[in-house]
Order: structure tokens, then C-alpha cells, then sequence
């Protein structure tokens, strides 16, 4: 076995191990608010994942809850990616404009994005609009204000490069400029990817007629313990699955960037 | 200067640095005609990248013109091709070498399946056919260069700029990339300005050295090289010719008088002098009175 598949061994095995350790300590204990993982995991799959094959096993919580979260996650990150990725592009790459407007970014930076949900509440009313807004809100800035920092400093070689071939407009963005930000951008779209859950909680705890913040608002409502933590652990795995997905689309991307600093791509 | 010279650089002077405070070039005046390949050679920061950059139109000059086949250069020229020092930066990680060559040639080569043809047959020309599909970072620096040099090739330029093209690999690496540029000169009308400090170099590569002093710039001697085509590692470097003209450049370079005062010499800086054997002996006369 190579070192680094006996490492990847090794992590499942504390992983593992703590979760016996947890089933073990739970037992004992026997208190309501701690229920032992083997009843979460009992309700995660009652509650979710125990619907019928042509749902691919959802259930029509699931579907009413899960998939409405994750649609919102989806959609506020898309147009933080859009949106951040673009002006980021334009104002790294304008002198002037990221002279203005740079003292404008940082103090909106500062601004934590779940302070302004009752502001998008007035301005979206309640529901999918709001949530989207706040999670894009949030979200947006990591992959600007990196994305800024990543056009901003492309090589001067390479731009050098770029002027004395007489490299057009449109390959010198796409071929050269965009390229050349994408491993900051990636730093930034991390960042934003883990935040993104964050307030998509956040955001429908806040008021919302279905999701995982209103489920996780009935559970505790009806002090169903079991139920909260079943909504916990499934958050944890949502946060874990999206951030394997956002490696995986880096890993793809910047298949050279790994390379030239020499590791292997 | 003379009517056939394919780039005149005429009193071109330059400074950086607020209200031009830090000058790097001092009225050079230089002609060269089509087909030559010369040498630049200089001190160590004497602003020969400054002045290559004024001829490729990346740096617009406090003073003096650059005439480029009759059309005064103002911004990067039309057939104009540039080779720079630092191969692994100004070669982009994320294409491949194929993309890399095929890629200014976006300007003027609207087919894609014909920009790779043509990176294809000028990747062939410095012997990379089988890299194209690799990412530079996965060659060694020789290699980059050639990438380099066949991208510069594929533009089919007029006038080939080469900024200190082989001062980052090993030597061997650096002889083979002599003998490339010598063979690709041989097979294609082309004319190549290479700023150098490798004072060997300068001679084995060029047919005419040319000399700057150390920062500001001025031109110091400008040196017909006449050794025998074709060109060989180690037989020409043996010629006495190449020992007396690169003892000459080297102490041209160190700030020392030329051969003037010696035997057969006239008193200027140039084995061009009367008595040296000189093909071009006018031009080479010419320019020198003009420095002096």
C-alpha cells in the first residue's frame, strides 16, 4: 500500500472511530439531547432518504426541504460567481476603477451578510427571492474581492508577452487575463462555497415556508431532538459534498496550475 | 544611412523614472540591413533590454525615431516577432505548447485548423513535433525556449527581437540553441536583433557585433564578424578570427580602449577598420563616424 492511500486509510479510521466513540458515550449517557448517531442515522433515513424508487428514494420531505435548499444554494452562488468573477475581471484589470471603488469593497467586505436579512426581507419579502439574495449577498465577495487580486496581478511577462504578439482584445481576456485569475478565483469560490451553507441556513431560520432552516425550526419546535440532529448531520455532509464537488471542478481547472509549481497535475 | 537598411534606429534616446531622471539609452544610431543577424552586447544593466524594447515598440522613446522597413515604429510593428529571456514565465502554464504557438496567431489566422497547422510546422522547425500536446512546465528550460522560438517563428516575422534568449540554460543546451537560430536563419529571410552577454555568444551567432557602453547606453563599437559559413561549435570558435574579435569585444565590454593604437588599426573601435577584412566595410565606417 503506497503512504498516501495508507494515510487516506488511516483518516476513515479516526473518522470511524470517533463516531463509535460518540455511539458508545451517547448510550451511556442516555439523555434526550444527545441522541446516540445510530438513532440519527436511523431518522435521517426515515426522514429522507426512505421514498420510493422513482423519487430515487427521496422522500416527499426531502424533496419538499432538501431540494429547495440546495436550488437556493445553487442559485445564489451562481450569480456570486457571475457576478463576482465578472466586475472582479473588470476592475483588477482597470487602474481606475479599482482605485474608487477599492475603499467601497472593503468596507462592504466588512459588512457580515446575515445582518442585511431583514433588510432583503423588506426588499424581497420572505421566501426563495430573500434567501438567494442573502446568499448571494454573503457569498459574492470572497470570489470578488480574490478575483480583483488575481487579474490584478497577472504576470507582466505574460502581458508583455500578449502585447508584443498584438494578441487581440478578446484571446488576450479569455486566453490570457481569465486563465491567469483562475487559481485565485478558486481560492475565493472555496471560501464562498463553505459560506454559502452557512446562510442558506441562516437565511431560512430566519423565515421561510420549507428547507432545511425551517425544518431545522419544526424539529426544535417540537423539542425532537433526534430530528435536529438528523438536520445537523445532514448539513455537515451537504457542506462536505460541496466542498469535494468545488475540488473536483478546481482539480479539472487548474490541472496546470498544480503543475507548474510542480506537483503533479 | 543607407537606403537598403531593412531597421534605422536614429538617435534614439531613453529615460525612466519621473521627469526622465534615470536615462538608460543615449542617442543610439544604428542601421541594419535585411537579412542581418546582430549581436548586442553590453555591461550588465546598460539598458540593452531598453533598447530592444523601443525597436519592438513596447516602450516609446523620450527621443529619437526607429524606422522599421520605412514605416516609423510607433507601438508593436507588423512582422515583428520577440523571443524573451524568461522562457517559463512569458510561455502561458495553461496552454499547451501547440496552443501556445497557434496562439498569436489569432490576429491574423482566422481558421483554428490552420493556426495549428502552421504551430505544427514551426514546432517541426525547432524539432518539437512530438511536445506539441504537452504543457510547457512539462519540458526542460531548453526545450521552453524552442517552444518559445517556434511561437516567435510561426509569425513568420521580418524582423526577429531575441532578449537574452539563452541566459538561463545549461551551456550545452545554449550551443544547440546557437546552432538552431543559425540553421532557421539560413532556411528563412529573416532579420534578428539578439541582445546577448555572452560575449562568445555575440561572436558565433552574429554577423556584425555591436557594442554598447555601460548605462546610458551609447553605441561603443559595432564589429563586422566575418568567420566562414557554415558556422561549427568548436571549429569556428578555434579560428583566430573568433580569438581576436571576441578578446576585442570582451574589452570593449570592460570599458577598455578597442585595438586602437595597434598595429594595422586606425584608431576607431572596430575590426572593420581598414586592414581588417570586412564585407561591409562602408556601412560599418559610416556608422561608426556617426558615433564619433
Amino acid at each position: 500500500m503506497s503512504r498516501r492511500s495508507g494515510r487516506l486509510v488511516a483518516r476513515w479510521v479516526v473518522i470511524a472511530a470517533a463516531v463509535v466513540l460518540w455511539q458508545v458515550w451517547a448510550r451511556q449517557r442516555g439523555s434526550s439531547f444527545f441522541p446516540p448517531p445510530s438513532a440519527i442515522a436511523a431518522r435521517m433515513y426515515r426522514q429522507w432518504f426512505s421514498g420510493p424508487v422513482s423519487h430515487l428514494f427521496l422522500t416527499a420531505d426531502a424533496v419538499g426541504n432538501v431540494l429547495p435548499s440546495l436550488g437556493r444554494i445553487a442559485a445564489g452562488l451562481a450569480i456570486a460567481v457571475v457576478a463576482g468573477g465578472v466586475t472582479g475581471v473588470a476592475i483588477g484589470r482597470s487602474v481606475a476603477l479599482s482605485g474608487y471603488l477599492d475603499p467601497l469593497l472593503q468596507f462592504a467586505r466588512a459588512l457580515p451578510a446575515v445582518t442585511l436579512v431583514p433588510v432583503f426581507i423588506a426588499l424581497f419579502r420572505l421566501g426563495t427571492e430573500m434567501e438567494v439574495a442573502t446568499i448571494a449577498f454573503g457569498t459574492v465577495w470572497p470570489i470578488l474581492l480574490n478575483t480583483i487580486d488575481g487579474a490584478r496581478s497577472v504576470d507582466p511577462v505574460q502581458m508583455e508577452t500578449a502585447r508584443a504578439f498584438r494578441l487581440p482584445g478578446w484571446p488576450r481576456l479569455t486566453k490570457l487575463i481569465v486563465p491567469a485569475t483562475m487559481p485565485r478565483f478558486f481560492a475565493g469560490l472555496r471560501l464562498s462555497v463553505s459560506l454559502a451553507l452557512v446562510l442558506m441556513v441562516f437565511a431560512e431560520l430566519a423565515g421561510s415556508s420549507n428547507g432545511l432552516g425551517y425544518e431545522m425550526n419544526n424539529a426544535e419546535s417540537s423539542f425532537d431532538m433526534t430530528w435536529v440532529w438528523a438536520t445537523i448531520v445532514l448539513l455537515a455532509l451537504l457542506g462536505n459534498v460541496f466542498n469535494l464537488l468545488e475540488q473536483a471542478v478546481e482539480h479539472r481547472m487548474l490541472g496546470w496550475h498544480r503543475g507548474a509549481r510542480g506537483r503533479m497535475p | 544611412m543607407t537606403g537598403t537598411a531593412m531597421l534605422e534606429i536614429t538617435g534614439l534616446t531613453h529615460a525612466f523614472g519621473p521627469g526622465a531622471s534615470h536615462p538608460a539609452l543615449d542617442g543610439i544610431t544604428l542601421a541594419v540591413g535585411e537579412g542581418g543577424l546582430v549581436s548586442i552586447v553590453g555591461p550588465s544593466g546598460c539598458g540593452k533590454s531598453t533598447l530592444l524594447r523601443c525597436v519592438a515598440g513596447l516602450i516609446r522613446p523620450t527621443g529619437g525615431s526607429v524606422v522599421l522597413r520605412g514605416a516609423p515604429v510607433d507601438g508593436v510593428p507588423d512582422g515583428l516577432a520577440v523571443v524573451f529571456q524568461d522562457y517559463s514565465r512569458s510561455l502561458f502554464p495553461w496552454l499547451s505548447v501547440r496552443d501556445n504557438v497557434a496562439l498569436p496567431l489569432r490576429r491574423t489566422q482566422p481558421g483554428r485548423a490552420q493556426r495549428r497547422a502552421i504551430a505544427l510546422e514551426a514546432l517541426g522547425m525547432v524539432g518539437l513535433t512530438d511536445t506539441a500536446q504537452k504543457y510547457p512546465w512539462q519540458l526542460s528550460g531548453g526545450m521552453q525556449q524552442r517552444v518559445a522560438i517556434a511561437r516567435a517563428l510561426a509569425c513568420e516575422p521580418v524582423l526577429l527581437l531575441m532578449d537574452e534568449p539563452f541566459g538561463s540554460v545549461d551551456a550545452q543546451t545554449r550551443e544547440d540553441l546557437e546552432d538552431l537560430i543559425l540553421t532557421v536563419r539560413q532556411h528563412r529571410q529573416i532579420t534578428i536583433l539578439m541582445v546577448t552577454h555572452d560575449i562568445d555568444e555575440s561572436v558565433y551567432v552574429g554577423d556584425r557585433v555591436i557594442v554598447l557602453t555601460r548605462g546610458p547606453a551609447r553605441v561603443r563599437a559595432d564589429l563586422e564578424v566575418d568567420l566562414p559559413a557554415p558556422r561549427d561549435q568548436i571549429a569556428s570558435k578555434e579560428l583566430p578570427a573568433f580569438v581576436r574579435l571576441r578578446t576585442e569585444v570582451s574589452r570593449l565590454v570592460r570599458g577598455q580602449p578597442g585595438d586602437a593604437g595597434r598595429p594595422g588599426s586606425a584608431g576607431g573601435a572596430g575590426l572593420s577598420a581598414p586592414g581588417a577584412d570586412s564585407r561591409d566595410r562602408n556601412r560599418s565606417r559610416a556608422a561608426r563616424a556617426s558615433q564619433e
